[in-house]
This record gives structure tokens, sequence and C-alpha cells, in this order.
């Protein structure tokens, strides 16, 4: 474990009845780098992001966050110290405008505290900084866009809205549940500055991905896993090459 | 050996009541709130066959009093609950109305005081262990253990049983096999209700048919399901055996009127420490918070 | 083939923000509907003047509205459903009892001391239900009242089956009808300014996404707590005024009319309009003072309209209301 490493997880473990959904998964992220994390269906990727998050409680392991071991903490609790995400299947409020959507992150108390956006008790404060940062996200502020519901917008401004959210929160880490599963590749090419920007500004990103091509132009490090096991990590170029990952992809070559 | 004697009695009548709320709730993942109401509905309408115009026999007024009951359940689901599946705020309220509604149209209709009993199968009584027990409550335990078994066979060798079984497990997978899902929700209920009314023909005759009596089944039912872990049967009957003994043992040395406390207790206390109940299995994902 | 088409009234587009108002009609038409239910309630006891049994009414009715809000509020804001009004009620009529039978309390003090307390209690009662979703807090509510109606009878406490009696009435009865007419409207209109604001959003996003609600760091068993002491704290007033208007408190506040009827006027009126609640008290309680002499009859009148309304007309009528008023609607040919 390194001095820059912001987040360590040791040997995490799930099982669900018998199925084995992690085994013993373990890795270090550096501040500041965008991680990726590949696997076939079924190889444990959500799994793996709610046991870190909290959402589900790992069955065994330590997560340590800047030191802090964090394992089984309440996801708010690990919202609350800036660990953010995003959810492979969204679910925005869809009866309130997008960037009313905003307002619940907005009004937590990390918002407060951590961002500073404090709403000023007047009720109009949180949705100006809605709708700025809804801007930073790729929503034009003079359209319409930001203030149409949510129900109505296309996937492309939805994942959008997803990252908006944990961006409300200012977090430290993001883990990115398939931000791009069921994007054209021109709503991808427009999505990726945007990771880019968020890399800039010192956001540690973890990216869980099934579209390969896609995710090796932004990622530093990628992590395989398949059916719950870590099975190759390092450098894009060489976990794609390596054996095993392309077993887990294309399935064993007959001899 | 009263206390184990009673706690066993105890405690089979306590799963008899439960099973019908169970097996609904792991069917068709509906609570069903009239569960109460059914019970005493299957009382009723077995004195009614009995003592009035009619003056059916016996078997025959219990066994038409069941497969009305078991029909009302269905009819339940088919008009009513059909159309509102999946909006859970309108499932409680429905079947918590409709449940209200047979109670106390009941109560409307007079069924109060001591005129309304069911005879027992077999009066007397004899002596267990050298504790006095009569008839009624050892033709309890052997029916109640002749229902659990065959429960089990119906849901592991019967093919309704089996599609009951496949639909509890995944509901979405079933369907897929081709089972439908709304007709296995329909049997769910009319079993469930027939349930019901199997205990009330077995448990009413130690008491008067009251109307109170279906509000304190409903909650017995809940509490021993929601302990077991709502939709488990396994649970459901390990539970029942716990609140039964707890009942008893309180009865013995504090008083009988704590036995509703002992099971809002036993509720409050699983919510705190394991939500899912006892034989809940995954269900940390979905319930809690 | 037809098909109905509905279109927002012109004058419902021009109102929609706060500029472009032009005329009469159109402030009118927005401040039409709750003028006419404000000045309507404020003058009723007036109206009924000779009338003295409904004047009773009124209050009953208010009661009625008030619990029927508290249930809406849960129910289609949180998604708790409460299968026990009458709990709140029950506490609050008891502990306003303490207050002023056992303490000497004036009424002033009593009946804000109880709907405080007892919304506390009430709160922390409810608390190992809230972190799970699903069908327990419905289970948890509904035994409560069953259950503290049986342990004052065992226990032979507070009065017993008897009750506590001899509570200080209000001074005169139009303090009692001003009293709870206008905490209604308060109730009313603050809820529904309430759920607008921001933390009325993040309440309302606890019912439609919890996880998305954890993920950005609020507690949602927080949120629902501090829902159910809302709830409560108007559950709890009913309890006290209506204990004080009745100068007794007994197990007759637990029981299911208090947990029955509220849900059937929301149902009736309109899930999740807050103004559906009220609404349907103002229809279903003067029906059920007509029914007085049918006994529990009532009950089985109020759940087959319940019933009916939920599988036919789930929207209730003030949604109803609102889209004649809003919208008007013709077919077109597709």
């Amino acid at each position: 474990m390194s001095d820059d490493t912001i987040l360590s997880v040791q040997g995490i473990s799930k099982t669900f009845g018998g199925l084995k959904a992690l085994m013993d998964v373990s890795f270090d992220i550096r501040r500041g780098e965008v991680y990726g994390i590949i696997g076939p269906n079924g190889s444990g990727k959500t799994t793996l992001i709610n046991c870190i998050t909290g959402f589900i409680k790992p069955g065994g392991g330590k997560v340590i966050f800047k030191g802090k071991d964090i394992t089984r903490w309440a996801p708010h609790k690990i919202a609350h110290i800036g660990i953010s995400r995003t959810f492979q299947i969204m679910r925005p409020y869809y009866s309130l405008p997008a960037y009313k959507n905003l307002i619940i992150p907005l009004w937590s108390p990390r918002a407060k505290t951590v961002g500073g956006w404090r709403g000023g008790g007047r009720h109009g404060d949180r949705d100006t900084v809605a709708v700025d940062i809804l801007e930073e996200i790729g929503f034009e502020r003079d359209s319409r866009v930001p203030y149409k519901l949510a129900s109505t917008l296309p996937t492309g401004y939805q994942k959008r809205l997803e990252l908006a959210r944990c961006m409300a929160m200012r977090p430290e880490i993001i883990f990115c549940d398939e931000v791009f599963s069921g994007l054209s590749m021109s709503e991808i090419a427009g999505m990726l500055p945007l990771i880019e920007k968020m890399k800039e500004e010192g956001i540690t990103l973890i990216m869980v991905e099934h579209r390969l091509r896609e995710l090796f132009r932004v990622a530093d490090r990628v992590m395989a896993l398949n059916f719950g096991e870590k099975i190759a990590e390092g450098l894009s170029s060489v976990v794609i090459e390596n054996k095993k990952v392309k077993e887990a992809y294309l399935g064993k070559e007959e001899v | 050996m009263e206390i184990i004697v009673y706690g066993v009695i105890n405690s089979v009548i306590l799963s008899l009541m439960a099973l019908g709320f169970t097996l609904v709730y792991s069917i068709a993942r509906m609570p069903n709130f009239a569960h109460g109401a059914l019970y005493i509905t299957t009382g009723y309408l077995a004195w009614l066959f009995m003592n009035s115009f009619m003056s059916l026999p016996y078997p025959v007024a219990v066994v038409l009093a069941i497969g009305i009951t078991a029909a009302i359940g269905a009819l339940i689901y088919r008009f009513v609950m059909i159309r509102i599946r999946g909006m859970e705020i309108s499932e409680i309220i429905a079947t918590y109305a409709i449940g209200l509604a047979i109670l106390e149209g009941l109560r409307w209709g007079g069924l109060r005081g001591m005129t309304f009993t069911l005879p027992p199968f077999i009066a007397g009584s004899t002596t267990i262990l050298g504790v006095s027990v009569d008839y009624q409550r050892l033709v309890i335990v052997g029916i109640g253990l002749a229902t659990f078994a065959a429960l089990y066979l119906f849901t592991h060798f019967n093919r309704v049983g089996l599609a009951l079984r496949g639909i509890a497990q995944d509901e979405r997978a079933a369907m897929m096999l081709g089972i439908d899902s709304d007709m296995t929700a329909i049997i769910s209920l009319a079993l469930g209700s027939g349930l019901a009314g199997l205990a009330a023909i077995l448990l009413l005759p130690l008491g008067n048919i009251i109307v109170e009596v279906g509000y304190n089944v409903l909650i017995f039912a809940i509490a021993v399901s929601v302990i077991g872990g709502l939709g488990s049967w396994a649970g459901t009957i390990l539970a029942s055996f716990i609140i039964g003994f707890a009942q008893i043992l309180t009865e013995a040395f504090l008083s009988s009127h704590y036995q509703m406390v002992v099971a809002l207790l036993a509720i409050i206390i699983t919510l705190l420490i394991k939500p899912s109940g006892i034989f809940g299995k995954q269900k940390e994902l979905e319930e809690r918070v | 083939m037809m098909r109905k088409e509905r279109i927002d009234r012109g004058v419902r587009v021009r109102t929609a923000g706060l500029y472009a108002i032009a005329s009469w009609q159109e402030i009118l038409y927005l401040v039409g509907p709750p003028l006419f239910l404000i000045v309507g309630a404020i003058i009723l006891p007036i109206l009924l003047e000779f009338a003295p049994y409904w004047k009773r009414v009124i209050n009953i009715v208010c009661v009625y509205a008030i619990i029927a809000l508290s249930f809406d509020f849960l129910a289609n804001f949180v998604g708790l459903v409460c299968l026990g009004g009458a709990f709140f009620v029950g506490i609050g009529g008891y502990l306003s009892a303490i207050f002023n039978v056992y303490l000497h309390f004036p009424v002033y003090l009593s009946i804000p001391l109880a709907t405080i307390s007892g919304a506390v209690i009430s709160t922390v009662l409810l608390m190992p239900a809230l972190p799970l979703r699903g069908v327990y807090f419905a289970i948890v509510t509904l035994m409560y009242p069953l259950l503290a109606t049986r342990v004052i009878e065992a226990l032979n406490i507070m009065g017993g089956t008897n009750g506590i009696i001899g509570l200080d009435s209000l001074p005169n009865a139009y303090v009692e009808h001003y009293m709870v007419i206008i905490v209604m409207l308060i109730f009313l209109y603050g809820m529904r300014r309430f759920v607008n604001q921001d933390m009325g959003l993040v309440i309302r996003g606890v019912k439609d996404n919890d996880q998305a609600v954890r993920a950005s760091g609020i507690s949602v068993t927080k949120m629902k707590a501090f829902a159910v002491f809302v709830s409560s704290f108007m559950g709890c007033f009913a309890g006290a005024y209506i204990a004080h208007m009745y100068s007794w408190a007994g197990i007759s506040l637990f029981a299911l009319d208090f947990s029955i009827i509220p849900i059937a006027s929301v149902v009736i009126g309109g899930g999740g309009t807050l103004l559906g609640a009220v609404l349907g008290s103002f229809i279903l309680v003067p029906i059920s003072e007509l029914l007085r002499n049918f006994g529990t009859f009532r009950i089985v009148i109020y759940c087959v309209i319940l019933t009916g309304f939920i599988v036919f007309k789930s929207e209730g009528i003030m949604v109803y209301a609102m889209r004649k008023y809003h919208q008007f609607e013709r077919w077109v040919k597709v």
C-alpha cells in the first residue's frame, strides 16, 4: 500500500446462498486515477461495488478509505465521507424536473459541510446550484433541458444526471456502474471529455464497464473479474492480452 | 410437564393459524390482512349450516364451510387483487379493508356473545404424561401435523404444488416456463383461505365464535410469519414453537393477558435483530433499507 | 379509432408561472378554490348556527381530516402505510388526559404538550419498523392500537375500561370550532408547502428511490423517523383535541373508526394530493353521522366504498376534479 493509495480493498468475499459472488478480491486505488473493472456478465462487478459502498454487507474482507476501516458502514455514511456511486439501473425521480433531482444530494450533510452549499434557507438557492452542476456535466444551461421532467430525458442525459447526482456530493471517489452501456457511439464520445474533466478535478474514478474499447481510452489501470475472482490487473494493454481474460470473454480454446 | 404438553399444543395451534397467511405471502407475495376474517367466516358458516334452517350433519357442514371460504379467497383475488397487483399500498389497504368489512359485517349481523360455538370432534379428555388434555386438543395436534406433512408432500410431489413453489422462488422464471402467475395466485389464496378455515374448524371449538378472535388470529398469524421470516414455511413452524412456548411460559408465571404482548415484543425484537426472520434467506438485500 | 385527448386550459397555461396573470378571471381561477375552502371552513360554524347537532359534526369532520392528512402524508409521500391511525389518536388523547386530569395542566398547555410528547413516543415506538421496506410498518401499526386496548383493559391502568373522565372542556363552542378548523387549515397548507420544499423533496425521494437517497449520503431511517414524527404529531393533536371535546379519554380512542375512516377518506378524495384527504373527510364523516344507528355496519360501508375506489377509481375525486378544472378533454380520431 503506497502513500497515494486512497482506497484499499482487501480480500472482499461474498456468497449468496451457495453461490460465491466474490472470492477474496483485493486491489488498491491511487488518488486521482481512473481504474477500470471489467469482466463478463455475472462476474461480480456490481456486487463488488455494492460491497464497497455499503449497499451489501460483505461476507469477509476489509475496505480501507484513507486509512480508515469503512467495512460494513451504512451506505449513507460511506457516501458522506466522499465515496459516491452511480446505479446501473437508473431510477431518477421521474416526476421531478432534472435539476430538482439534485436537490436531494445538495440537501445532504456532506453538501452542506464539504460542498459549502447551505441553501441559505431560501428556496431558490439550491435550485441555482443544481443548474450550475448540471451545466458542468453537460446540460446546456440556456436550453430547456435542465428544466424538463427527468422521465422525458434521453438515456444519455439520464446517465449524465446520475453523474451529476454524484458530483453534487463533491466526492473524492466515484464508482461508475456501467455509465456507457445503452449509449450510442456519439453519446459516449460526448461523455469521454466529461470523464477527463472529472479526473482533472482530482476525482478518483472507478469504472465498471462492458464497453472495453471506450473504457481503455480513459482508464489508467484495469482489473478483470471472472466468477468473482480477480484474474488480472494492470495497464489496460497488458490486461487485454492476458490469456485468462481472453478466455473469460471468448471461452476456452478447444485443445 | 404441563408446560411442555400445553406448549406443544399451543405451538401447533399457532402454526395452524399462521400457515394460511404464510402460504399466501410466499406464493402471491401479498400480505393477506383478511386472514382473520376468513378464519371467522368459516366458523360462522359451519355454525350456520349446522344450526339454522339447514341443520346439516357436522362433516358436511364443515367441508362446505371450508370450501366456501376457499372460494371467497379465490374470488377476492379474482375480482379485487388482480387489478392492483404490484401496487403495494393498495394491496395492503384493500386486503385490510376486505377483512374489516367481513369482520365488522359479522359483528353487525349479530356475531357476539356466547351463542356461537362449534362442537368438538370428540368430547372428553385423557391424561398424557400426567397432564389432563381434552381430546379436541389431541385432534388439533394430530391434524396439524398431518397438515404440515400434506403441505410438504403437495408442494414437493404434485404438479400444481411444484408450480406454486416455482412462483414462490422466482416469479419471472416460472412465468417463462409457462406457469400462469395469476392462476397460481388464485390457487394460493384459495388454499390459504382453506387452511384458515381448517384451522377455524379445529380451533374454534375451544372457545366462542366471536369477532375479536378474528383479530387475534390475524395478529398471531402475522407475528409468527414475521418472526419465522415472511413467506418461509419452515420458519413459520419453528417460530410458532418459539412463541407458543413463550406464551405458555408467560401464562404460567405471569398472566394470560400478556399473550398478545409476547407476540408484539417478539415481532419488535425480530425487527431489531434480524428483520428477515429466522429463515428469511437472502432478503437482506430487499428489505433492509 | 378514437382517442381521448387532454389539453391544458389556456388560463392554466398562462397562470402556471406567476407573471402572466392578466385579468380578474385568471386571478379567480388561481385563488378561487383555496379561497372557497378556507372561507367555507371558517363560516361553516356560523352557517350551521341553527343546527347544533351538525355544528358538532364539523369538529369531528376536521379531526378526521387531520388524521387523514397524516395518513396521506405517510402513505403517498413517504411510502409507509399506517393501518393504525387510531394509535396516534389514542396516545394523544390519553396523554392530554394525564396532563389535564392527573397533573392539572390547563387545556391550552395540555393539548400542545400531549401533541408533542405523543409524537415523540409514537415515533420511538415505531422506530423498529423504519429501517425496513415492505409491509412491516403496516403490520406494526396494525398491531399497536389493538394491543394498547388489550393492555389497558388487562392491567386496568389509566381508568381501565372506563377511561379517564373529567377533562376540562374548551371554554366555549366557538373556541372549540375554530381551534380545530384553523389547525386543520394550517396542517393542510403547511403540508402542501412542506412537500414541495427541499426537505419535502428529499422525503418524497425516500418513497421513489431510497437507494439513491442513501447514495446521496442521507440516512433514510432518519428521514422516515422525521416523517413519522410529523405524521404522528397531527394524529396526536387530533387525539388530544377529541379527548378535550368529549372531556373523556377511553379505549374507544384506539377504535377502528380512527384508523379506517381516514384511510377511506384519502382513497376516495385522492391520494397524494393532501386536499383530497380533507375533501374525503368532508364527504365521508357526515355520511357516517347519518348512519350512526347502524353501528359497526358503517365500517362495512366504508370498506366497501374504499375497495371499490381502489379497484375502479384509484385516482380519487380530487385528482379527477383537478383534471377537469385544469384541462379539457376531447375525442380525436387516431
